[in-house]
């Protein structure tokens, strides 16, 4: 009965590294979000035509940025996990879901709260906002299915093929604004020739999408280790009934 | 190792594939997927008067005209230009030479009856000041519709 | 101050956005966090339990 122990080398060593990682992005977190919100709220002026609503943008922009990178990093993980059938893999990407479902969420709910005051409607269904609302319901659908199995094996395939399904959906999402008229306008940082915002309003917008960056890497670490050490436990409490 | 490496060609060939399809789906629904028409795309394909669709471009420098709630203004992509009435009260950016989307029909005379009136911005982010300094140099490049 | 929280008119907006991320994102490291403490708590009597064992010599061969 050689429950596969010797793969927990693995994971350890993995643990290990992010353990060293962990107080550098977490104390990278603090100061950058005391720094973006100082600079959004107190020093970057108001915006030409949208006045202080773009204040908005510093935490609306970083949140989408991250629910896009979040859900690549899943689908790579995901494939990683399906071809070479890595430990690591498929728990990285179940860690990673929640939080890319929050950020996503969010930019929803401060796109919707920016939609308002700025274009007059909370919400319309052009190209962008939908493939958006499409984006937190594959999160959302991945999470359930992690939920409906019993056997994480299972799971874990099931929920990789759903979010490699789902990929096809962010160059959708990133170049919607070019292919269809949408009523969300174009890139405004990411674009060929270079961004097209001011630099006291750019550097606040920065800082924040480091922010945010460094957030999801400590909330990440959290989450990942308590997947792994939730496997650790499983594992352990079936060699304990079988002695 | 080769199950590995089949495994691979049959996840890469499946996303493939996939997108594939999806391109091809987006493709033949393109005319549901735009949120609205350019003033442009109606003399190409004009639409009859009774349905309703979105027209969008710019808000034409010089054509807004407000009587109580009352409002009319042209919507131009700087190529075609379409006369606008709306009644009601229209969002905080609505202004002339920026970007709109109305919700309407056109009435018998060719002009487009608003039910509903969006401001869309653009990409630009600035403090007013330098917008003012853009101006008064001459740098203001001028807004190009919907392209 | 009150200048500040007006933002021009669009204070309930921007305090709405700022509020609501502030709240998702506190509410999620709060839950990653207990959840992680719940897990070591769980964990920790078995790993000892594994240490004694081991100690004392009588691990089964095929699990190392």
């Amino acid at each position: 009965m050689a429950i596969d122990l010797h793969r927990y080398a693995n994971p350890a060593r993995f643990l290990r590294i992010m353990g060293a990682i962990f107080p550098w992005v977490a104390i990278s977190t603090a100061v950058l979000l005391i720094a973006g919100l100082y600079l959004g709220l107190f020093v970057s002026p108001e915006d030409y035509q949208q006045g202080d609503t773009v204040r908005i943008m510093f935490i609306h922009v970083p949140a989408a940025w991250m629910a896009l990178s979040i859900y690549t990093m899943m689908a790579i993980s995901s494939a990683v996990g399906l071809i070479w059938k890595h430990p690591v893999a498929d728990l990285s990407a179940k860690a990673a879901a929640p939080i890319g479902a929050c950020f996503t969420f969010l930019a929803l709910v401060t796109g919707a709260l920016w939609g308002q005051p700025m274009w007059g409607t909370y919400w319309v269904w052009d190209a962008r906002l939908t493939s958006v609302l499409i984006l937190f319901f594959l999160y959302l659908g991945y999470m359930a299915i992690w939920e409906s199995f019993d056997d994480p094996s299972k799971a874990a395939k099931a929920a990789a093929i759903l979010v490699l399904v789902g990929v096809i959906n962010i160059p959708i999402i990133k170049f919607s604004v070019d292919w269809w008229n949408t009523l969300h306008q174009p890139a405004s940082v990411a674009t060929m020739d270079g961004p097209k915002i001011h630099s006291s309003i750019l550097i606040p917008l920065l800082v924040m999408a480091a922010a945010y960056m460094s957030l999801f890497m400590s909330l990440f670490i959290v989450r990942v280790k308590s997947e792994i050490l939730a496997r650790r436990l499983r594992l352990l409490q079936m060699n304990k009934l079988q002695e | 190792m080769t199950r590995k490496r089949r495994r691979l060609v049959v996840v890469l060939l499946s996303v493939g594939i996939l997108g594939l399809a999806a391109a091809l789906v987006l493709n033949a629904f393109e005319d549901s997927l735009v949120f609205f028409h350019s003033p442009s795309d109606l003399v190409e394909k004009p639409v009859p008067p009774g349905r309703t669709f979105r027209l969008g471009g710019l808000v034409e420098e010089g054509s807004y005209v407000k009587q109580g709630v009352d409002i009319s203004f042209n919507v131009t992509d700087l190529a075609e230009s379409i006369p606008v009435k709306y009644r009601g009260l229209v969002p905080d950016l609505f202004r002339e030479g920026q970007g709109v989307v109305a919700e309407g029909q056109f009435d018998e005379n060719g002009t487009f009856v608003a039910s509903n009136v969006l401001a869309k911005h653009d990409e630009n982010y600035m403090p007013p000041e330098v917008a003012e300094s853009l101006k008064e140099a001459g740098h203001w490049q001028e807004q190009a519709g919907d392209e | 101050m009150s200048d500040f929280l007006h933002m021009g008119g669009y204070g309930v907006f921007i305090w709405a956005s700022y509020g609501v991320s502030a709240l998702v994102l506190v509410t999620l490291t709060v839950i990653s966090l207990r959840n992680l403490k719940k897990i070591e708590r769980e964990l920790a009597p078995l790993e000892e339990a594994r240490r004694d064992a081991r100690r004392r010599g009588n691990i089964r061969q095929e699990i190392e």
